[in-house]
């Protein structure tokens, strides 16, 4: 399915189709009700008045004040990959329902309609600038990307298979964290995925995590903050405990720009903080920089 | 919390006022030297019957609450009851050294280990000073730092967890929190020697999976292992805190639940009424596991021990 999206060549069909299915969001509809025709957004951050091609355009990033809006997996895949070149790899995997939890069947078919997805990640192969990666890319839309059963194995299928095919990975976040949907499965995914992050160490194969808004709790907490190279968009909120628990514990209100991408740099959890627009050439020059020892393994 | 001393939870109102009024027949027989012991003999019975059909029949938030009970052991007493010879080790070389985490070297049955678990206070001054049992990332390092030293020099590592959760506070986001869990969960992963994991009292989250990874997963009869409590759960879900017994139904986070999920390897039976009514006892049953788990992981062969491990974590999980 991905395939063939990626071989349709006008780009601002595919764009379209993402904000279709986005189209429910808050903001959407707050700039729907306004403004006719959904052609016009207001910016969440200036509150400015953008023209929806002008933000197509600039990668969902606000032309005037660099706002990065959140988006999804698929859109994320095409603004960091080759033409064409994704593969999807354990697109079977699908959700169940292992602790009988209430709703949980409804909430996930109705995220299923929404993103046109099967689960909060896409998996698979791909190239940037003719590079070879593995890469898992999570999307915030589905059910807050929380991660549970299924994105814990495909995520951590994607890592074993890069191991296999001495390939470097790259993984993209954005989740609320472990999903509380699945209980205690939730919880043993973030095991399941940084042990296999574990394995790309082994053969000296680099992993680069990506971490977007927003990265928190147990994705945080496992291998999203586990890369070699750990970048982030700036903006972004990252963070193990979340800022109502963290207030309600402390009693105090809290810094301004705490839990913010340029805090973790700050404070050492970051190697760099990249635009949208400079994220793609970005990992292909840290690619680069690894590709010929991984050569070098793979030959010798 | 409320008071150490007068801490009593609901659904056991009715035994506590019985233990409490034999306790008293006993002081005022032995005062006024008239023999009560009849009378004593037929509440004590009475006293145990009720004991028995309270604690078979626990729900869920019974078992939360009987797992956060004050009078339950902590990491050190378990570690007087069960262990020889132990040596605490400080700090995680980086910052500081975090009382909420203890770890060390200590002598089970003989064999030496580096055991280390969260450390709860046992009243509220002492609670205070080891932050109620929730570490900062540098306890998360240090418990790498013990655990790395174990690899080193080929000692098996066990791990005793009581945590409601990773600390969340400002210091400890700017220290890494997340960074410090996964590191953790990653190092065990990767670590080449075995590793016994006993889940003895609160199983929180992030926090406790830090600690938890490893080759058996042992859990108490009374223990509870949860992504959420069943409180975050309930104000998330229904919107109210009051709704937990029903989320903690829910989320199936006892030690039976979590067996049939095959999450741990096995329950450790804990005395009628609890551990904390009588901890020799519990601690007896429990360093029999240790001792038997151990003995048996002993046995597998370096090279196939991680592999073990990884597949065991790699099998959890529902999905088709
Ligand atoms: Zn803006």
């Amino acid at each position: 399915m991905l395939k063939d999206l990626f071989r349709t060549k006008p780009k601002y069909v595919t764009v379209r189709n993402y904000r279709e299915e986005t189209a429910r969001q808050e903001r959407d509809e707050r700039a729907k009700k306004d403004l006719p025709d959904g052609l016009w957004i207001k910016c969440e951050n200036c509150h400015q008045i953008i023209y929806h091609k002008d933000l197509e355009q600039n990668l969902q990033v606000c032309p005037k004040c660099d706002y990065h809006f959140r988006i999804g997996a698929k859109e994320r895949l095409r603004q960091l990959l080759d033409e064409s070149s994704f593969e999807e790899l354990f697109a079977d995997l699908s959700p169940t329902n292992p602790l009988n939890f209430p709703n949980y069947e409804k909430r996930l078919s109705k995220y299923q309609k929404e993103t046109g997805l099967k689960e909060g990640v896409l998996t698979g192969v791909g190239k940037i600038e003719e590079i070879p990666v593995a890469i898992a890319v999570m999307d915030f839309f589905f059910l807050g990307g929380s991660m549970g059963s299924v994105v814990g194995e495909k995520i951590s299928n994607t890592f074993e298979y890069a191991a296999a095919n001495h390939l470097p990975m790259i993984t993209v976040s954005a989740s609320g964290g472990a999903r509380m949907q699945e209980g205690i499965l939730s919880l043993m995914q973030m095991a399941k995925t940084c042990q296999a992050r574990n394995l790309l160490a082994e053969q000296g194969l680099v992993y680069i995590s990506v971490l977007t808004d927003p990265t928190s709790g147990g994705v945080y907490a496992s291998f999203a903050s586990q890369g070699d190279i750990n970048l982030a968009e700036p903006g972004a909120y990252i963070g193990f405990a979340g800022t109502r628990v963290i207030e309600q514990t402390i009693r105090q209100t809290l810094p301004e720009g705490f839990q913010k991408s340029e805090f973790l740099l700050q404070h050492g959890v970051l190697d760099l903080i990249v635009h949208r627009k400079e994220v793609r050439k970005t990992l292909a020059r840290l690619l680069r920089f690894h590709q010929s020892t991984e050569r070098a393994e793979a030959n010798g | 919390m409320g008071n150490e001393n007068g801490f009593t939870m609901q659904f056991e109102k009715s035994l506590i006022e019985l233990e409490k009024k034999i306790e008293e027949i006993r002081v005022f027989s032995s005062e006024k030297n008239i023999d009560m012991s009849e009378e004593i003999q037929r509440l004590q019975a009475k006293a145990d019957v009720l004991k028995e059909r309270i604690y078979r029949n626990l729900t869920p938030l019974q078992k939360v609450q009987v797992a956060r009970h004050p009078k339950r052991p902590t990491f050190l007493e378990y570690v007087e009851l069960i262990f020889d010879d132990f040596i605490e080790l400080h700090g995680d070389r980086l910052f500081k050294d975090d009382p909420a985490l203890v770890g060390g070297l200590a002598s089970l049955n003989g064999i030496p280990v580096t055991v280390l678990g969260q450390q709860k206070g046992r009243d509220t001054k002492e609670n205070i000073a080891r932050n109620f049992g929730s570490p900062h990332p540098e306890g998360y390092r240090k418990a790498m730092r013990l655990m790395k030293q174990a690899e080193r020099f080929g000692r098996p590592v066990i791990t005793l967890v009581d945590v409601a959760g990773a600390y969340p506070g400002i210091e400890a986001e700017e220290r890494g929190q997340g960074e410090a869990v996964a590191h953790s969960i990653m190092a065990m992963a990767g670590l080449k020697t075995p590793i016994i994991v006993v889940i003895t009292g609160e199983g929180g989250s992030g926090g406790a999976l830090a600690i938890a990874v490893g080759d058996r997963i042992l859990m108490l009869e009374h223990a509870y292992y949860s992504v959420i409590t069943p409180e975050g759960c309930a104000s998330i879900l229904w919107k109210d805190a009051n709704e937990a017994p029903k989320a903690a139904e829910v989320l199936r986070l006892t030690a039976e639940n979590l067996k049939e999920m095959k999450v741990i390897d096995e329950i450790i039976p804990e005395p009628l009424g609890g551990i904390h009514r009588d901890k020799v006892a519990g601690a007896k049953l429990l360093k029999e596991a240790l001792v038997r788990n151990l003995q048996e992981i002993l046995e597998v062969p370096g090279q196939d021990l991680l592999k073990l491990r990884y597949d065991k974590f790699k099998k959890i999980g529902a999905y088709s």
